[in-house]
């Protein structure tokens, strides 16, 4: 994956992407101890990058106070949100990052296991993933008595997915580890409790552990300094449809959609997709907002479309994947999506009323509130934002979205 | 099956229970190195992994037919998946689509009559930014026009 690789070269950003020299993170953590790492994480307000923003410190306290002698770090690589490839450019690009957040986050809780839960998909990395862990091994990063600190012992080994987005949630993970189907669970009980094999067990987003190593080295109050009050520090975009440069970018929360359109070169835009297929899709009107935690939260999925895009077509894309994905578990999720396609068919064919429709939207307010988990809950937020914020295209008088699409 | 092929397929799957162990947590692993081997994972293959690791074969049955990259029936030698997703659809998804069905004389979902090759369509690769992207096995490749497509499937054994 050279190529791959090389293309990507040349970053630079205000924290992941800001120079790191590798083993510092962990030096510094066993210099500083427990409580004090989880007192510069609190104080940097970073959140889980992984799409629910729970804040990291509190999830690292709660797994150190549960009482086990065994315990697990798990790393969510699964990374399946359609239009989301940033935890790919870490994991090739800066390995050192996010195992040395999880070796940092086994000494913080307490745990001697770490498992990578690399999607089935990235399995073409898992080789060059491996020999990193090797070199880890030989620096004494990995190990026992880790950097001579005695009795910290640590060790990582990555398990592969085989195809399934659910396994993103961090309970249908945890099955999948235990070889069950990877259906989600009822929460609670939470991870950090009753985790992998009734184990507590802190999982995390690639980039979130990733951002721990830096967070050390220079402090919570310097991650502060970027991005909002309520959402600190930086997060990585992957951009990609409709301009001249995709690709991934880190930039300060805080960012708006209209700037971050600018910086990709984004010409005649219709409509963002913030968030994948999960997300949500705004309008031009609505391209002042701003990226982060208290208006447009995401994991950082940018889909761009321009004026030439059918947006029907955009969400029957959407609406097939959560049909294909959906565990079947419940109910609303796995009827529900399947009525919401039907949907979308129909209003391509030109064979739908508007009480029907509206009939799916309400479906669709049901299915966000009593499907079992994130992936119901949230797979009819494009059906209603595309409908509403794009009903003239759809339902206007051109019709556009309508039959020859 | 012959008897000798039924005799090696127990074997291997013993030595796999060895390494990855006959905790249930190892269940995928297995599975995973069976169907990388045989690019899927046959009744008599879910016997046995039932039977050495004291599971049920319903279990087993169970397990595979959620993962979509495990088979419980006999694919081609190769399996090539091209991403379906809204990014490399709009980077130019279906003329990769024509041009390998056309080339190989098959649909999506069927297995060339040589048992070359299977197509599959999968979800987003993780490659959005260099669609259209597709993985034969588990290589990715990006950027695709219709003629490296036809190249790379052309280059497979
Ligand atoms: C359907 C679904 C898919 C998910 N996929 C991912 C994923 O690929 N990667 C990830 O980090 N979190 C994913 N999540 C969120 C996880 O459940 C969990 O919140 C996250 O891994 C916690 O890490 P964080 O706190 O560092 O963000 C997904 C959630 C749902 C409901
Ligand atoms: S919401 Fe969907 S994916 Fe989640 S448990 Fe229910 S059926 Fe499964
Ligand atoms: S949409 Fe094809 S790789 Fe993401």
């Amino acid at each position: 994956m050279e190529s791959i690789k090389t293309l990507n070269k040349k970053r630079s950003g205000p924290v992941l992407f800001s120079e790191y020299k590798q083993g510092e993170g962990v030096k510094k953590a066993l210099e500083m101890g427990r409580e004090n790492i989880l007192f510069e994480l609190k104080g940097s307000g970073l959140k889980g990058r992984g799409g629910a923003g729970f804040p990291t410190a509190t999830k690292w306290m709660l797994s150190a106070a549960s009482n086990s002698d065994k315990k697990f770090i798990v790393c969510n690589a699964d990374e399946g949100e359609p239009g989301t490839f940033k935890d790919r450019v870490l994991l090739l690009e800066y390995p050192e990052l996010v195992f040395e957040g999880m070796i940092i986050a086994g000494y913080t809780i307490g745990a001697k296991n770490g498992i990578l839960y690399l999607r089935g998909e990235y399995e073409y990395m898992l080789k060059s993933l491996e020999d990193y862990l090797e070199l880890l091994r030989k620096d004494n990063l990995l190990g026992i008595n880790i950097l001579g600190k005695k009795d910290f012992n640590f060790d990582i080994n990555i398990r592969l997915g085989s195809g399934a987005y659910v396994c993103g949630e961090e309970t249908a993970l945890i099955e999948s580890l235990e070889g069950y189907r990877g259906e989600p669970r009822n929460r609670p009980p939470y991870p950090v409790n009753t985790g992998y094999l009734g184990h507590p067990t802190v999982v995390n987003n690639v980039e979130t552990l990733a951002s721990v190593p830096h967070i050390l080295i220079k402090g919570g109050d310097w991650f502060r300094k970027h991005g909002t009050d309520k959402s600190t520090g930086s997060k990585l975009f992957s951009v990609s449809g409709d301009c001249e440069k995709p690709g991934v970018y880190e930039l300060s929360w805080g960012t708006s959609i209209n700037e971050l359109l600018e910086l990709v070169e984004a010409k005649n835009t219709k409509a963002v997709q913030v968030g994948g297929a999960s997300g949500t899709c705004l309008p031009k009107s609505q391209f002042h907002r701003v990226l982060g935690y208290e208006d447009v939260a995401t994991g950082g999925s940018i889909m761009i479309f321009n004026e030439s895009r059918n947006m029907l077509k955009v969400l029957k894309n959407f609406m097939k994947f959560f049909v294909e994905e959906s565990c079947g578990q419940c109910t609303p999720c796995r009827i529900g999506n399947t009525k919401l396609l039907e949907a979308v068919e129909k209003i391509e064919n030109d064979d739908f009323t508007f009480l029907y429709i509206n009939n799916l939207k309400e479906l669709g307010r049901t299915m966000q509130v009593a499907s079992k988990c994130g992936l119901g809950q949230s797979s009819p937020n494009s059906f209603i934002s595309i409908l509403e914020n794009f009903k003239d295209e759809i339902f206007g008088s051109k019709g556009k979205g309508r039959k020859n699409g | 099956m012959l008897v000798l092929e039924k005799n090696a397929l127990s074997e291997e799957i013993e030595s796999l229970v060895n390494q990855f162990g006959k905790d249930r947590s190892a269940l995928l692993q297995i599975l995973q190195a069976i169907q990388r081997k045989h690019k899927h994972i046959s009744d008599f293959a879910q016997q046995e992994v039932a039977r050495m690791m004291d599971i049920h074969p319903v279990e087993v049955n169970s397990v595979i037919s959620f993962y979509s990259f495990l088979y419980s029936e006999p694919k081609g030698r190769n399996i090539v998946r091209l991403c379906q997703t809204i990014s490399c659809d709009m980077l130019g998804k279906e003329k990769i689509e024509e041009a390998v069905q056309r080339e190989l004389g098959i649909t999506f979902g069927q297995t060339t009559k040589d048992k070359r090759i299977t197509l599959e369509y999968t979800n987003c690769l993780g490659m959005c930014d260099q669609g259209p992207a597709m993985l034969v096995n588990e290589k990715v490749y990006t950027k695709l026009d219709p003629e490296t497509a036809i190249n790379i499937l052309n280059s497979i054994k």
